[in-house]
């Protein structure tokens, strides 16, 4: 018997958890000052500490205390004035010191709160999600899997490893339980994650992007009878990887624990992974025996309690909220609820703004990249930002339009061009030999010929029949490679042929 | 008494990654009763009210600016291991889940 | 020894080859010496030599051979640690304390025995055998650095560097009758200094005079940023406390618990002896308290293992050392759990386990965690009783060397030998034990330790240079002249 969605909330309300792992942009790893860059070949960016040679020690990155603590003041938590860090003892290949790094009761930021804002049956409703803590720790190595079926790690023969990733500074950021979303739960979720990675784009801390893994989110959904205060039993989802996921997943689970719960079976606290394909999540490790971490301060280095002088420094410092940006840019522009969504979700804001900043209607900037750019970039199936246009190309373009340099429809030929790498759009337009005839009487003889080669279709429009001036305007813009005006086109044809505009 | 049995000394050997014999738990369970009273003493007068220490120093706020510095090479990195394959180390098969 | 290569009476190279012959010739019988790098040594003295002809200005050590406990990390040379499960590691960096020696022109002959990981007190813990006492060969160096103080006291290297947790600099320095110090915690780097215990763990200076200690001590102290828990600050003023050798008007202490009982009559006698000459050269005897020592070594056995099971989780046989089992469908898993049930010996994972249990939750407030409070108390036991001392004196353990072999089962009696010297662990003070004589019941050599506040080792070295000059004054020559011949010693 399957549930449907409204059948689990019509029962049960969902009670949430996420916990999201950032990766910070700094130069260096956490604990040693091997590179970050991405990419590159396997075992070069490798020392003794990230390596975990016997003898070796780990020294603190500054710069990932200060993104952390810029990250903790955006989530309007208050910054320990005294943390620590600590070992988190486990046994994996990919972990070098078979101990992770960390935080545990010491954490660097503590009790903050996110709002997020999202449509429901009775109009927009805030949400506030509350953070637990905010903390610093390192990651991972990566390991290949070798002779299992799809590269898995079930099934693999043996394991390649290389440690170029293992170190890298990571801040986690865990909420308190989250009651209260009932049915809106996952939309709640998706934009908790979305509003945090705004918030940490804004601070520049991060690419976030989760494509690739520099943002992370894990889901613990449980479920209770509505009225009830007992929490259920709950399960951790990972491997979710889009904003999209994220609200698949939580919906996913939640109908996941709802069909167990009315067939009268418990749910099993343990770790899934969410299955991109399908939307449903597969079981991984039970977490029924939680694992002994067995954690104690780390004696290799020694607490961190930043100076309150540096903290409101920061704080001076902060960007403004993404969420109130965009309330600023939305009354500015005049723009509807629904075009300002649109914009959000094509992840186009940034960029109008930095367009509309180089001098461009807001209007026009909007139109180019939601109409044009947005559908090439379908078309090739990558993200706008992912195009090589940007905001001052966009804005160029718009210029040369409103100069009468460039109609429309050549313009969309020379942001063509800039997408396929001709170069920046006066290379473009030069290269391709763009440009307006806007020389009258070159049209008018355009004009001419085409009258002259259908001279039935003129004699109409002559009659007073405008509509099929249509096909003649279409013969001139032939004739002079699309280059013409076509509205100007039309005014001079119209006029030759004894007719104003209609 | 604090006493540990076999296979609490089992789990803890679990726990640390080392597979010890059937003589070697025994033997180390029959230790640990004589060891863990020595140093049960501790609880005598480690009070509420006494912070424990874990640095001798009180040092704090010790950083390193975020500089790269140059890495090993990778030869040096894989000196020591045991089996490598296309400049990674190359381990057998890992059954936990990752 | 540095006089004469400065001079150029004689070079380095024929210095560090008397000690090679020497090795050669002794270490047979004493297993001092894991490794011995022949070739590396004698090019590192060539090219000291060479510099000093060229006219450069040396460092007062230049040129002087050193043995190295292998428990540092030396690019390219052995680094066993005292262990199976290192056998044949290369490390490709190079320890701080080695880039310090280096940077002084100090030649390192080689690599010195030591218990396993440091564990231990008696050097029998070595995975590759025991060091014998170059006094009576069937007897104990002490431990975990045995190798580093026979090598002294076998005339096979003029200096040494050894590490110490628990005592393991001191307690072998004692038991071999030469000079060894354990600095401030944070006075020399840990970087490259393979880690046991590290809020516990320091690298020292072992000699057979406290002067020789002092400028060696100079040349591997000092801030490192590559340690976090390193201090940064000037090395106290030691060389030239150590040649002033001024005790007049200074407060020694006598920590009351620190005696009694459970010491050698005959060690009691030295030690009493010791403060006699002490109070001759102008020194005032004092008598201090520290009621929470007795709890010190309980303590130490909670931290000190709970510390080492997790530094020694990285020896899984991954990415370096040993690694067994790996045949046909083996896992990760049983692999590490194979190499590490093989690699490692049976203190080292007593250690462990122990470790392990004591930081377990539900024990970990019990165990670890009221340890780190009596830590606290040390350390204020300590801070009082600084306030009455400028110094604070002890035996350095409470008996002679024994017999290798007589507490090998016993762990719990193994680990009294360390009563003494624990508590300045602990608290990350300073602490040096210099030899105050043999024991009339056996004739083994005794150990006098001297324990100063944080940063103040200067303290340190000026009362032992006061004493040993004492000393050498009554001995008419000094206490390693006595000790028996090895065999075919040069």
């Amino acid at each position: 018997m399957s549930l449907t969605y409204d059948d689990v909330v019509a029962k049960y309300e969902p009670v949430l958890g996420l916990e999201v792992h950032v990766e910070l942009n700094t130069n260096s790893k956490m604990f040693c000052g091997c590179s970050t860059i991405f990419g590159a070949e396997p075992n070069t960016q490798t020392c003794p500490v990230c390596l975990a040679l016997p003898g070796a020690l780990p020294t603190v990155n500054e710069k990932a205390i200060e993104s952390t603590i810029k990250i903790g003041l955006a989530l309007n938590c208050s910054i320990a004035p005294f943390s620590r860090f600590a070992r988190k003892n486990y046994f994996y290949p990919d972990m070098p010191k078979n101990f992770q790094i960390s935080q545990y009761d010491e954490p660097i930021c503590v009790n903050g709160y996110v709002d997020v804002e999202i449509e429901t049956d009775e109009g927009p409703k805030v949400f506030r999600i509350e953070v637990e803590r905010v903390h610093m720790e390192e990651d991972t190595g990566k390991s290949l899997h070798v002779g299992g079926a799809t590269g898995r790690i079930h099934g693999a023969e043996y394991s390649l490893l290389d440690y170029n990733r293992a170190g890298i500074p990571l801040v986690e950021i865990v909420t308190k339980i989250v009651p209260g979303t009932g049915k809106y739960a996952p939309e709640v979720a998706k934009a908790y994650v979305a509003e945090l990675r705004d918030i940490l784009r804004s601070l520049g801390v991060s690419d976030v992007k989760m494509e690739q893994g520099s943002l992370r989110c894990d889901a613990n959904v449980s479920l209770r009878l509505i009225g009830s205060d007992v929490l259920g039993t709950r399960s951790e989802t990972k491997n979710v990887n889009s904003l999209r996921s994220v609200e698949r997943a939580i919906r996913g689970e939640m109908i996941r624990h709802a069909e167990r719960l009315n067939n009268g079976e418990r749910v099993v606290q343990e770790t899934r992974h969410f299955q991109e394909d399908t939307g449903l999540t597969r079981s991984g490790r039970s977490k029924e025996q939680a694992e002994d971490y067995r954690y104690f301060p780390e004696p290799d280095l020694v607490p961190v309690a930043p100076d309150a002088a540096w903290i409101e420094q920061l704080r001076a410092a902060l960007p403004e909220r993404p969420s109130i940006h965009r309330k600023r840019l939305q009354e500015q522009w005049a723009v509807p609820d629904k075009e300002m969504s649109a914009m959000i979700n094509a992840d186009v804001l940034d960029v109008v703004e930095a367009t509309v900043a180089l001098g461009a209607d807001p209007a026009k900037a909007r139109s180019w990249w939601l109409g044009e750019i947005s559908r090439i970039a379908n078309e090739k199936d990558v993200a706008v930002k992912d195009l090589p246009i940007s905001a001052s190309d966009v804005a160029e373009i718009v210029a040369l339009v409103n100069a009468g340099d460039l109609t429309d429809k050549l313009a969309r030929q020379v942001v063509e061009g800039v997408i396929a790498g001709e170069g920046k759009p006066s290379a473009v337009i030069a290269a391709r030999g763009i440009k307006v005839v806007n020389d009258d009487s070159a049209l008018m003889a355009a004009i001419e010929r085409a009258c002259a080669g259908q001279p039935e279709t003129a004699q109409k429009v002559r009659d007073g029949h405008l509509p099929a001036a249509g096909a003649l305007i279409g013969m001139v813009m032939k004739d002079t490679k699309g280059q013409a005006d076509a509205a100007k086109v039309r005014s001079l044809l119209l006029a030759h042929l004894g007719q104003s505009e209609g | 008494m604090t006493s540990l049995s076999r296979d609490d000394v089992a789990k803890l050997a679990g726990l640390a990654r080392i597979e010890m014999s059937d003589e070697e738990l025994v033997a180390l369970s029959n230790e640990f009763t004589v060891i863990l009273d020595a140093v049960a003493r501790v609880q005598e007068v480690a009070g509420a009210d006494v912070v424990a220490t874990s640095h001798p120093l009180p040092l704090c706020n010790v950083f390193r600016p975020d500089v790269v510095i140059p890495s090993l090479s990778p030869a040096d990195a894989l000196s020591g291991a045991p089996a490598q394959e296309e400049q990674r180390f190359r381990v057998p098969q890992i059954l936990g889940e990752e | 020894m540095s006089s004469k290569l400065a001079s150029g009476e004689i070079s380095s190279v024929e210095l560090t080859q008397q000690h090679l012959d020497q090795i050669s010739a002794v270490d047979k019988d004493v297993h001092a010496f894991l490794h011995v790098d022949t070739e590396g040594a004698l090019a590192q003295a060539a090219a000291v030599d060479a510099k000093r002809k060229s006219g450069a200005k040396l460092s007062p050590l230049a040129g002087v051979p050193l043995a190295l406990k292998d428990v540092m990390t030396q690019k390219g040379i052995p680094t066993t640690c005292g262990s199976k499960i290192l056998e044949g590691w290369r490390p490709p960096y190079d320890s701080t304390v080695v880039v310090n020696l280096k940077k002084n022109d100090i030649v390192i002959l080689g690599k010195t025995n030591m218990d396993e990981f440091a564990m231990g007190s008696s050097t029998e813990n070595s995975a590759y055998g025991p060091t014998h006492n170059p006094w009576d060969l069937t007897r104990i160096p002490g431990g975990s650095g045995g190798g580093s103080a026979a090598s002294l006291a076998a005339f096979e290297a003029p200096l040494a560097i050894g590490t110490d947790t628990g005592g393991s600099i001191r307690q072998p320095a004692a038991v071999t009758g030469t000079v060894g110090v354990k600095p401030t915690y944070g006075g020399v780097s840990r970087y490259g200094l393979v880690a046991f215990s590290s809020s516990l763990d320091q690298a020292g200076p072992c000699a057979r005079t406290v002067l020789d200690a002092a400028l060696l001590h100079e040349a591997i102290a000092g801030h490192d940023p590559k340690d976090s828990t390193s201090i940064n600050a000037p090395v106290p003023a030691v060389v030239a406390a150590a040649k002033s050798g001024n005790v007049k008007g200074m407060r020694i202490g006598v920590v009351k618990e620190l005696n009694g009982d459970g010491y050698q009559k005959g060690v009691r006698k030295l030690f009493e002896e010791s403060l006699e000459l002490l109070a001759a050269a102008g020194a005032e005897i004092v008598e201090v308290s520290a009621p929470n020592f007795e709890y010190a070594l309980a303590a130490y056995y909670l931290i000190a293992p709970s510390e080492c099971s997790s530094n020694l989780a990285r020896f899984d046989a991954m990415r370096y050392g040993l690694r067994v089992g790996d045949t046909d469908g083996a896992s990760a898993e049983s692999v590490m759990n194979l190499t590490r049930e093989v690699g490692f010996g049976r203190e080292v994972k007593r250690r462990i386990i122990l470790g392990t249990y004591a930081l377990s939750s539900g024990y970990y407030d019990a165990y670890y965690g009221s340890a780190q409070k009596v830590r606290t108390l040390i350390t204020q036991d300590f801070d009082k009783a600084f306030e009455k001392a400028d110094v604070l004196v002890s035996p350095t353990c409470p008996t002679t060397a024994f017999k290798i072999g007589e507490k090998a089962n016993d762990p719990l009696a193994m680990y009294l030998n360390d009563i003494a010297t624990i508590p300045v662990n602990m608290a990350g003070i300073g602490g040096m034990s210099l030899p105050s004589g043999v024991a009339e019941e056996d004739g083994l050599p005794v150990g006098f330790q001297i324990m100063s506040p944080v940063m103040k080792d200067d303290r340190m070295y000026s009362v032992g240079a006061a004493l040993e000059a004492a000393l050498l004054s009554k001995w008419g020559a000094p206490l390693l002249s006595t000790i028996p011949a090895l065999a075919g010693s040069k």
